[in-house]
């Protein structure tokens, strides 16, 4: 027995079923749906062009609206939500969504390829955002690329569309919707079976650990960002997928005076403000190393469980001292997370077990902290060199020295000679010469696409100057991201 | 009251013809056209080696795989398996040697694109790997070329370099660059009765498909259609490459005798397809103490890739433009294109002239540099004259020059002498961020240098209702060219450009067209379609004299009616009279460029009808810990003659330019050791995003401008020529890095945050052994 998947495509219910588990958003719609307005650019989340949005109700019953790529989306994760697309946009009376009208008004298409991408974020911008700055129309469409239009108009349309006022198709009636997504509601979670495939998605805990211990070879998929290039660049295929998506309680953040608690599921989105709030370099490189697409659905846990050596988030969070909490058949257990990654791709995690939460200490008096990405790019590159820095300072003397580094090993890893060399000694300019030195001792870096083994190592020991100098109130030492 | 104008005629900005159909997505690509009944899916199997001799090819396991209706070889090509625009034996699918990683070896047809990748991977070839030649120094070396060099010279190089009071040597590297259309190459083929086919591609040169599709198939031309209604970009990598991706749907078609659709995946698109020519230049230039050019001796070689495909014009284009807007009085020029177990590089934007370009401006910038002089004064004192010092090196005079008058205009504008100043003074002060600041000119030759493609054609049907469809020769990627025809046609009917529908372009309606390319579509399509406009109007015209009896004089075509003497009724009255009185309401136009001739024998002629020109101040500030940049400021000023349409025109020049910053900052092709290409994807080849938009930003088109040669309502061509303005980015990357080293960097392009940062250290390292070696 199999359950159907059963959601909204625009203003319809659709029930879906016979479509294999890893069929992605983007293929269903252009394939069963035959609907061609949603486009497919690099099939790995990195251009935009199939750019959706998917509504969800929030905990007022309202609905909240997050772009994500549907190329690299699995259709069963759409169960019980909304899926709008850009031929979902126009009114009832043919009139063009104002996102859509401000692109026309302002020339902001030329070859049209890109643009519904386009407008389902600027779409996803206007009802998340009254008034967005400058910086934050960047962020918004820091996920879509153009190559006709060099961006001018584009941004400038992200700010036109709001002279419209409201008067448009989503503005009334979205309490009205989210209402009807409650005929989709379920107590167990979904169980989607087709051409032998699975797809398991519990609701609870519970309903998870039961399931792992049912299945302990079963893959585990979170956000997907980076689980959906097996299938549209591996072309694997998967007998079982068990989707954590919907456990509720993998997805909590709580906050202590001493600590914070960051769900597994959590996605970047979700996180972000309190990394704001606590660590801003650590919130700026969230920004940077994703768009909004991916980071609404990019999870915490599936950044650090996939092990890549060039993700984003494990070095600041090795460098704040950050354990990580995995839960498996047989219970929990924690870890530092540095002691969790053991070689390229190879992790701790043994069978059945997840990555369930992140436990991280709030900065105490005398620490600093800082992370700095450096890529070809500044928005959506992956990483040449990641540097995060953690220090806690005692009567001007290093007490305590944290350096984890991304790009430069086959993991996530701590420079452990630059920390003996800090540690102990003033925090000045000579002990930052001697931790370079150290530091280049550290690691052996690789010549690849990205940069050359001499520029990850000259970089990796400037970022720890740029650290000394920031932290001793130089001005202008980097560039201001936004 | 009666109307005084019409909506949308010549010069009025309104949206491109699309626009409504692309942000509801209700535009039609050729992936989204609904397929017929049976269309098959195809999947190509790529080399996994530079350069190797096929042992052997067994496909049987392919064929008996689930799903699968054809597996085609090199063998299985009914006519002769080439597309080679200029020379012959460019195949599609291997024959006998592969000689690149991703070239196409074999492809299968099957139900679904995942079942023919499936059947495709139980096919076994075998392979013998040869030498392969990697890197243009290799080719050199090995005198390893796809075509004879060419060469251009005035006055005698040697001479004036022994003469010049100072002598520079010097290379330099300019990187290639991806397309990186947003639409990747597609095609379905749709086998028809008697053997005919029928071809939908993403092309910019839809005869060239017809051409290469026929000889293929072993067919005549008369047997294969090409439509195509718009391309999500094309950028010149849908010039000649469609042919490939066509080529290989038709010959699957014509084995399965059903419809095939062959669209590539992003990866395998950039794997298997060219892009832009990276180059190696080494040059010999003497000047004297005020920075004056006196003579060059220069090599521009550049990676063909294996077959040579547009290569030789791409490569006489870079050596048309390395002159740029400069006076050289002995100069000479010598063009390879290098035979390289790579993909095989073709025409993007600028066709080579950006490179050509980039090197004289990297000459003029060193120049300026070593002698410690302010970079705009040394290019201003080498501008070409207006009437001498103004004879290029292919020996066509420039009559038309208004670089001096727009410079001004700009360095005014701009405020580049006092921002220079505040550079300055910020470099002075600050040890970390360093700013740069740069003014860079463009001067670039409009007509194909192969004189023969300055052809056009296009077909123009009145209705009896008055109504008018449009067709020409030229293609719409993106650029605007379709509404700029519909306004040109409006224009001369007097009709709102809202009575003219723009057709798909298909070899069916215009035959023997040129490609879209090299900015010409507007100025030759446009010119057909006013011909043909006009051959209709004549006939309108002469027809209402007649009707009512008053002198051709007193008959006027203003804003949808038509007046002869007293009389006066709307235009569609007119043609429904007309059609009546058996007149021909159809009309073709044809357009040649005037004046233009080449002979590359002598190197010299009048290839170009005229020269678009352009200036750019880019702002730049460098984290010199890192290397990383953003670009803060740029100033463009750009010269379309009289615009067609200023809004479609001001999209060409900010994309062109924030395409050629990309060109020449983010955008970096690397390949291993082996030769494959790692960068294949956007998660690893990086376009410029909307946060590299400057954040102040100032473009202007030059409101002056005015073309002097007789083009279509005198306007300019402006496709490329704005690409080459984000010049000025790179040098301003390089005042910084000067400013940051203390001593001239040596920067090559793209200027990626790595290599901005090693021409520091390189530079501060060399200071410091030559301040060793003199203690």
């Amino acid at each position: 027995m199999t359950d159907a998947i059963r959601f909204l495509l625009n203003g319809e219910a659709r029930v879906v079923e016979g479509l294999d588990p890893t069929t992605t958003v983007l293929e269903y719609l252009r394939g069963r749906e035959r609907l061609c307005g949603t486009k497919e650019g690099c099939a790995e989340g990195d251009c935009g062009a199939c750019t959706v949005v998917v509504a969800e109700p929030d905990d007022n019953g309202a609905l909240t609206y997050k772009a994500v790529n549907s190329c690299i989306r699995f259709l069963p994760t759409l169960d019980g939500k909304q899926l709008i697309t850009v031929e979902g946009l126009k009114g009832a009376d043919d009139a063009l969504h104002p996102a859509q009208q401000a692109m026309v008004d302002c020339h902001a298409s030329q070859c049209g390829y890109c643009t519904p991408g386009f407008v389902m974020s600027l779409f996803a911008l206007r009802h998340t955002n009254p008034s967005p700055s400058r910086e934050d129309i960047l962020q918004a469409l820091a996920g879509n690329l153009c190559r006709c239009t060099g961006y001018r108009p584009i941004i400038e349309a992200a700010t036109r569309m709001y002279d419209s006022g409201s008067g448009n198709a989503f503005d009334a009636p979205t309490r009205q919707t989210a209402g009807r997504m409650g005929q989709f509601d379920r107590l167990v979670g979904l169980r989607y079976e087709a051409n032998g495939h699975e797809f398991i998605a519990p609701r609870s805990l519970d309903e998870l650990t039961a399931v792992l211990k049912q299945h302990p070879q079963a893959h585990i998929l979170a956000g997907g960002t980076d689980f959906g290039l097996f299938v549209t660049k591996q072309h694997r295929r998967f007998d079982r997928l068990i989707y954590l998506g919907e456990v509720a309680e993998l997805r909590t953040v709580t906050e202590s005076t001493t600590h914070v608690e960051l769900g597994a599921g959590a996605t970047w989105s979700a996180v972000l403000p309190l990394l704001d709030r606590h660590w801003p370099s650590f919130g700026e490189l969230i920004r940077r190393f994703a768009s909004p697409p991916i980071r609404n659905s990019a999870t915490l846990g599936g950044n650090i469980a996939n092990a890549s050596p060039i993700g984003d988030g494990p070095p600041p969070l090795i460098a704040l001292g950050a354990s990580v909490l995995l839960l498996g058949p047989d219970g929990e257990r924690e870890l530092p997370l540095d002691a969790f990654f053991h070689d390229y791709r190879r992790t701790d995690r043994r069978p059945g077990e997840i990555v369930a939460l992140i436990r991280l200490p709030l900065p105490v008096p005398g620490s600093e902290f800082a992370v700095y990405k450096v890529s070809k790019r500044l928005d959506q590159d992956i990483s040449a060199v990641c540097g995060a820095f953690a220090l806690r300072l005692q009567n001007g003397l290093v007490a305590e020295a944290r350096l984890a580094f991304g790009g430069m090993a086959a993991t996530p890893k701590r420079a452990r000679l630059a920390e003996n060399a800090l540690v102990g000694r003033p925090w000045n300019a000579a002990t930052v010469e001697a931790a370079a030195v150290a530091l280049a001792r550290d690691f052996t870096p690789l010549d690849d696409m990205r940069a050359s083994a001499r520029y990850r190592t000259l970089t990796a020991t400037n970022l720890l100057r740029r650290f000394h100098l920031e932290t001793t109130g130089a001005a202008n030492a980097r560039i201001a991201y936004g | 009251m009666a109307e005084t104008c019409i909506e949308g005629g010549v010069s009025a900005a309104i949206p491109h013809d699309s626009a409504h159909k692309h942000v509801s997505g209700e535009a039609i690509y050729t992936d989204d056209i609904a397929e017929t009944p049976g269309t098959l899916h195809a999947y190509v199997l790529m080399s996994p080696r530079a350069h190797a001799r096929i042992k052997s090819i067994e496909v049987s396991a392919a064929a008996v795989a689930p799903g699968v209706a054809a597996v085609v070889t090199a063998g299985d090509i009914p006519g002769k398996n080439d597309v080679g625009p200029i020379f012959s034996n460019e195949p599609i699918l291997a024959a006998g040697v592969v000689e690149y990683i991703g070239q196409p070896v074999l492809a299968v047809a099957a139900t679904s694109i995942a079942a023919a990748r499936e059947a495709a991977q139980r096919a076994r070839v075998e392979y013998e790997d040869l030498a392969a030649v990697l890197s243009i120094e290799a080719a050199l070396e090995a005198k390893s070329f796809v075509a004879p060099a060419h060469e251009m010279k005035r006055g005698d190089a040697e001479r004036g370099l022994g003469r010049a009071p100072l002598r520079l040597k010097g290379e330099f590297r300019i990187g290639g660059q991806d397309h990186f259309y947003l639409e990747g190459q597609v095609a379905v083929a749709v086998p028809q009765e008697d053997g005919d086919m029928l071809v939908f591609s993403s092309t910019q040169h839809p005869s060239e498909v017809q051409k290469m599709t026929a000889r293929l198939l072993d067919v005549p031309a008369h047997a294969v259609t090409c439509e195509v209604r718009r391309m999500g970009g094309g950028f010149g990598g849908k010039e000649t490459q469609p042919a490939i991706i066509a080529g290989i749907a038709a010959v699957l078609a014509r084995k399965a005798g059903r419809p095939v659709k062959l669209r590539l995946d992003r990866d395998d698109d950039m794997l298997i397809t060219g892009k832009r020519h990276d180059f190696l230049m080494r040059y010999d230039v003497g000047y004297d103490e005020q920075g004056r050019l006196l003579a060059l001796d220069m090599i521009l070689a550049a990676r063909a890739g294996h077959v040579a495909d547009l290569s030789p014009s791409i490569v006489d284009r870079a050596l048309f433009h390395a002159d740029n807007c400069y006076f050289i009085p002995d100069v000479r020029l010598i063009g390879y294109s290098c035979k390289t177990n790579t993909q095989s590089n073709t025409a993007f934007r600028g066709f080579g002239g950006p490179q050509g370009m980039l090197a004289i401006e990297n000459i003029v910038d060193e120049i300026a540099r070593r002698l410690g002089k302010e970079p705009l004064k040394v290019r201003k004192l080498n501008y070409y004259g207006t009437t001498t010092r103004n004879v290029t090196p292919y020996y066509q005079a420039i009559e038309d020059n208004v670089i001096h008058e727009m410079t001004a205009a700009l360095e005014a504008s701009s405020a580049y002498v006092a921002r220079r100043r505040e550079v300055d003074s910020w470099n002075r002060a600050e040890a970390v961020l360093k700013k740069g600041l740069a003014f860079t000119p463009v001067k670039f030759g409009i007509s194909f240098t192969t004189t023969f493609l300055n052809q056009a054609g296009a077909l123009v049907h009145v209705y009896s209702d008055g109504s008018v469809q449009l067709n020409h020769g030229g293609t719409e990627m993106g650029q605007g060219l379709y509404i700029k025809i519909a306004q040109i046609v409006a224009e001369e009917f007097q009709i709102d450009v809202s009575r003219v529908r723009i057709t798909a372009t298909t070899t069916a309606k215009v035959p023997n067209t040129s490609a879209t390319a090299a900015s010409s579509g507007t100025d030759l399509n446009g010119m057909a379609a006013l011909t043909a406009a006009r051959e209709i109007k004549n006939r309108l015209t002469a027809f209402a004299a007649r009707h009512f009896q008053v002198p051709t004089a007193s008959v006027r075509f203003i804003a949808n009616r038509v007046e002869a003497g007293e009389n006066t009724v709307s235009f569609g009255e007119l043609a429904g009279l007309a059609y009546k009185a058996r007149v021909s309401l159809s009309s073709t136009g044809f357009y040649r460029t005037p004046l233009i001739h080449y002979d590359r024998s002598t190197a010299s002629g009048r290839p170009f009808f005229y020269f678009a020109y352009g200036v750019a101040v880019a702002e730049v500030v460098v984290d010199t810990l890192t290397g990383e940049y953003k670009v803060t400021r740029a100033d463009l000023l750009h010269d379309v003659g009289r615009s067609i349409n200023p809004a479609i025109d001001m999209g060409q020049i900010e994309g062109g330019f924030i395409q050629g910053m990309g060109w020449l900052t983010s955008e970096e092709l690397w390949w291993d050791k082996a030769g494959a290409l790692k960068t294949h994807a956007p998660s690893t080849y990086k376009i410029p995003v909307a946060r590299d938009l400057p954040a102040d930003f100032r473009v202007q088109i030059w409101e002056r401008g005015e073309n002097p040669a007789e083009s279509v309502h005198r306007s300019k061509a402006v496709g490329e020529p704005p690409l080459m303005l984000a010049n000025a980015v790179f040098f301003a990357l390089k005042d910084a890095a000067h400013a940051a080293a203390g001593t001239v960097p040596k920067l090559d392009a793209p200027a990626t945050p790595e290599r901005v940062l090693l021409s520091i250290a390189d530079a501060r390292s060399q200071t410091k052994l030559l301040a060793a070696n003199a203690e």
